[in-house]
């Protein structure tokens, strides 16, 4: 007996779509081993989970409430993981974005403007706050080479002391600074009613309310879709993402790609921070136990990682991963402990990349066939 | 004189430095035989909560205990560098993504929170820590009483690893065979060595490296747990190598200075210094550090990626040479 590993040729449709579902199945297998060894009952945790996530009263609404967040994540993942530029800096930038768009909230919003152009004001406020961020590790790695995971990572905890200490540290213009609760727990300022994203409702399960942040989510998905399904832009970051040395030879300007590919990166997932604020804080959370304890930033690598970058596949995997974060929200106590929700996340990208492997490859049990072996189809380069 | 500032940072840098001394020598054995982990926070943190765990559980006198907790945080961190090593080595996955996931597994939303909360060790003191171990007179001496002789058994160790993880790469043939996995792993495989069982090893002591590291944390320098303790400094540790040119001796100098930027904060509140917002620029300073001098080693000498292993990062297959 031995066991050959072998590269397809082709790459069959079917096994892309069933590889990340055995991924999540063979995760919550391993989930369940890990909820037993630590004395926890795996069906009633499940039961809860699923309970929590999709079917009780409610629970959907509370899902798009984490789902929204990570599908502007996970999108912002996608966008730059598809180049190979590793942007680790989602979580970071969705601060900031939170930051300069609760900015043009406060005071557009409080200056009178209608709604819909201080809403828009706040989409654009909270792009620019994160392209601006995402291009700090963009123009170290362009110009300097530095490498972008690192830098755009050590940047998240700057980012969360910056947004702690604007609420807890100072007296900034986005803290609330009047009445009795700001002197006792420091909170954000609350916004203006004409800064307040308006959400749409389906009446089922008691009442979802879908926020206007999920509409710009799809948006943005399409727009990831068309860019590097439909335009010379798109495939020029591929190629640079294949191979440097082919993109640099067939003249992709590569420092204004990587440059570009950042900044849209860092828009997708400042945009979610500015849906934060609009959709549903209504403040600039500050909190190191609210916004930054999601890590939504880093629950957005598991999301495209597992849609395989692609942008529709982000939007419906964010809403499952989001189910899975809001059950751990809801349920967090004694039989559903904290950390729990990453361990499944963690165990999911382990699988869905093992699962790569037989995307990519075959593999044959047995002895080898008589005849000629089997030519590599590409040599590594 | 052993109060003033300069003393006092440098002492307390080499202790805040001991952890990320150990994750970046951990790190260091895993890349140069080309694998590159990014799960190291993950699995500080992981090793830093069982370190503290049997620290908590285990009923003996506290030189046992604390042995024992460095010996279980080892074999926790090892436990994890283990899965990624099966990931990236046997099935091939990208060593990025791999370790990332790792991170995000056993990191601070993963298995070291669900093991802090499940096993309660929140907000309680350690029972054992780690303390000085020369006499008190001999921590006065000037100068060299607070640097040298005030530190705890796990800093004298590292400095002892420091010495043999070096004569080992330079002087001894396994060193040597593990620099060729890392430079060119076909030249390795073909000269004889098993390629496949290096990178496993070195990988997985890299893990336990880390693991120690996180005990360092938890058992030293604020002996108790708290949800991602660690705040970064496996990130830090990582980024450690890359300035210290994957040498061991300057992974030690790099340790220590990232202690002192980490000691600056309480050093500084402690004084009752204020420069401009405190908080926020000391808290900061350490990561801002960090990526100033990535900077200036990526557009420097390591354009000439002075000392990186040529095959980190690459898997290595035989049939696609």
């Amino acid at each position: 007996m031995r066991v050959t590993v072998e590269r397809r040729l082709r790459q069959p449709r079917w096994l892309v779509v069933a590889v990340p579902i055995a991924s999540v199945v063979f995760a919550l297998a391993v989930a369940a081993l890990v909820l037993l060894a630590t004395g926890h009952n795996p069906l009633t945790t499940y039961h809860q989970l699923v309970d929590a996530a999709f079917l009780q009263t409610g629970s959907l609404g509370q899902t798009l409430i984490s789902a929204t967040p990570l599908a502007f994540t996970g999108l912002a993942a996608a966008a730059a993981f598809r180049m190979k530029l590793f942007n680790i800096g989602a979580e970071g930038q969705m601060y900031m974005g939170a930051i300069t768009g609760a900015a043009a909230g406060l005071y557009l919003g409080g200056r009178g403007g209608p709604s819909a152009f201080v809403i828009a004001s706040m989409v654009v406020a909270g792009c620019v706050g994160g392209v601006v961020w995402a291009l700090i590790p963009g123009i170290l790695r362009a110009f300097f080479k530095t490498n972008e995971i690192l830098t755009s990572l050590l940047l998240n905890y700057v980012a969360g002391y910056v947004l702690t200490y604007l609420i807890f540290e100072s007296e900034s213009y986005w803290r609330q600074t009047k009445g009795f609760n700001a002197t006792v727990f420091p909170t954000g300022k609350p916004l203006p009613h004409s800064a307040l994203w308006p959400g749409w409702t389906i009446h089922a399960q008691g009442g979802i309310a879908v926020p206007l942040g999920a509409g710009f989510g799809l948006l943005a998905a399409v727009v990831v879709w068309l860019l590097y399904s439909r335009t010379r832009f798109g495939f020029e970051a591929q190629v640079l993402g294949d191979s440097d040395r082919a993109a640099r030879y067939a003249g992709v300007r590569v420092r204004r790609k990587i440059l570009s590919v950042m900044a849209l990166s860092g828009a997708i997932a400042g945009l979610g921070g500015a849906s934060q604020v609009g959709d549903f804080a209504h403040a600039l959370d500050g909190d190191p136990n609210g916004l930054q304890k999601q890590g939504f930033g880093y629950s957005g690598i598991v999301v495209a990682a597992l849609a395989r970058y692609n942008p529709f596949a982000v939007v419906l995997v964010a809403f499952l991963i989001g189910g899975l974060q809001n059950a751990g929200n809801t349920l967090q106590g004694a039989t559903f402990p904290a950390g729990l929700v990453g361990v499944i996340q963690g165990i999911i990208l382990f699988s869905a990349l093992g699962g790569e492997l037989l995307i990519r490859h075959r593999i044959r049990i047995g002895r080898r066939v008589k005849g000629p072996a089997p030519t590599s189809p590409e040599p590594a380069a | 004189m052993n109060n003033s500032l300069l003393i006092v940072l440098i002492a307390s840098g080499v202790a805040y430095g001991t952890p990320l001394l150990y994750a970046a020598l951990g790190e260091l054995l895993a890349e140069r035989s080309g694998v590159l982990n990014l799960g190291v926070e993950g699995m500080m943190l992981v090793g830093a909560v069982m370190g503290f765990w049997t620290v908590q559980r285990l009923h003996a006198t506290t030189g046992v205990a604390l042995v024992a907790a460095i010996a279980v945080a080892a074999v926790a961190g090892a436990m994890m560098a283990a899965i990624h090593a099966f990931l990236v080595i046997t099935l091939r996955a990208s060593q990025i993504v791999s370790g990332l996931a790792l991170t995000i597994f056993a990191g601070v939303y993963g298995l070291s929170s669900y093991l802090g909360n499940n096993l309660n060790l929140a907000d309680q003191p350690a029972r054992h820590s780690f303390s000085a171990v020369f006499p008190s007179s001999m921590q006065k001496w000037p100068i060299v009483g607070p640097i040298v002789f005030g530190q705890n058994v796990l800093v004298y160790v590292s400095w002892a690893c420091v010495v043999a993880i070096s004569l080992y790469l330079s002087r001894t043939r396994p060193g040597l065979n593990l620099r060729a996995v890392g430079e060119s792993p076909a030249a390795a495989d073909t000269m004889g060595i098993n390629v496949t069982a290096y990178r496993y090893v070195h990988t997985i002591a890299g893990g336990a490296f880390a693991g120690i590291g996180g005990a360092t944390v938890t058992l030293a320098i604020t002996p108790q747990w708290v949800d991602g303790i660690t705040y970064g400094a496996g990130w830090i540790a990582i980024a450690l190598v890359i300035f210290a040119f994957w040498r061991p001796e300057l992974c030690l100098v790099g340790a220590y200075f990232f202690g002192a930027l980490e000691a600056l904060a309480p050093q500084l509140q402690a004084r009752n210094i204020q420069l401009g917002p405190t908080v926020l620029w000391t808290s900061s300073l350490p990561y801002v550090m960090t990526i100033l001098v990535l900077v200036v080693v990526s557009s420097g000498t390591a354009r000439r990626r002075l000392g990186a292993p040529s095959a980190l990062g690459n898997a290595y297959v035989r049939e696609e040479r």
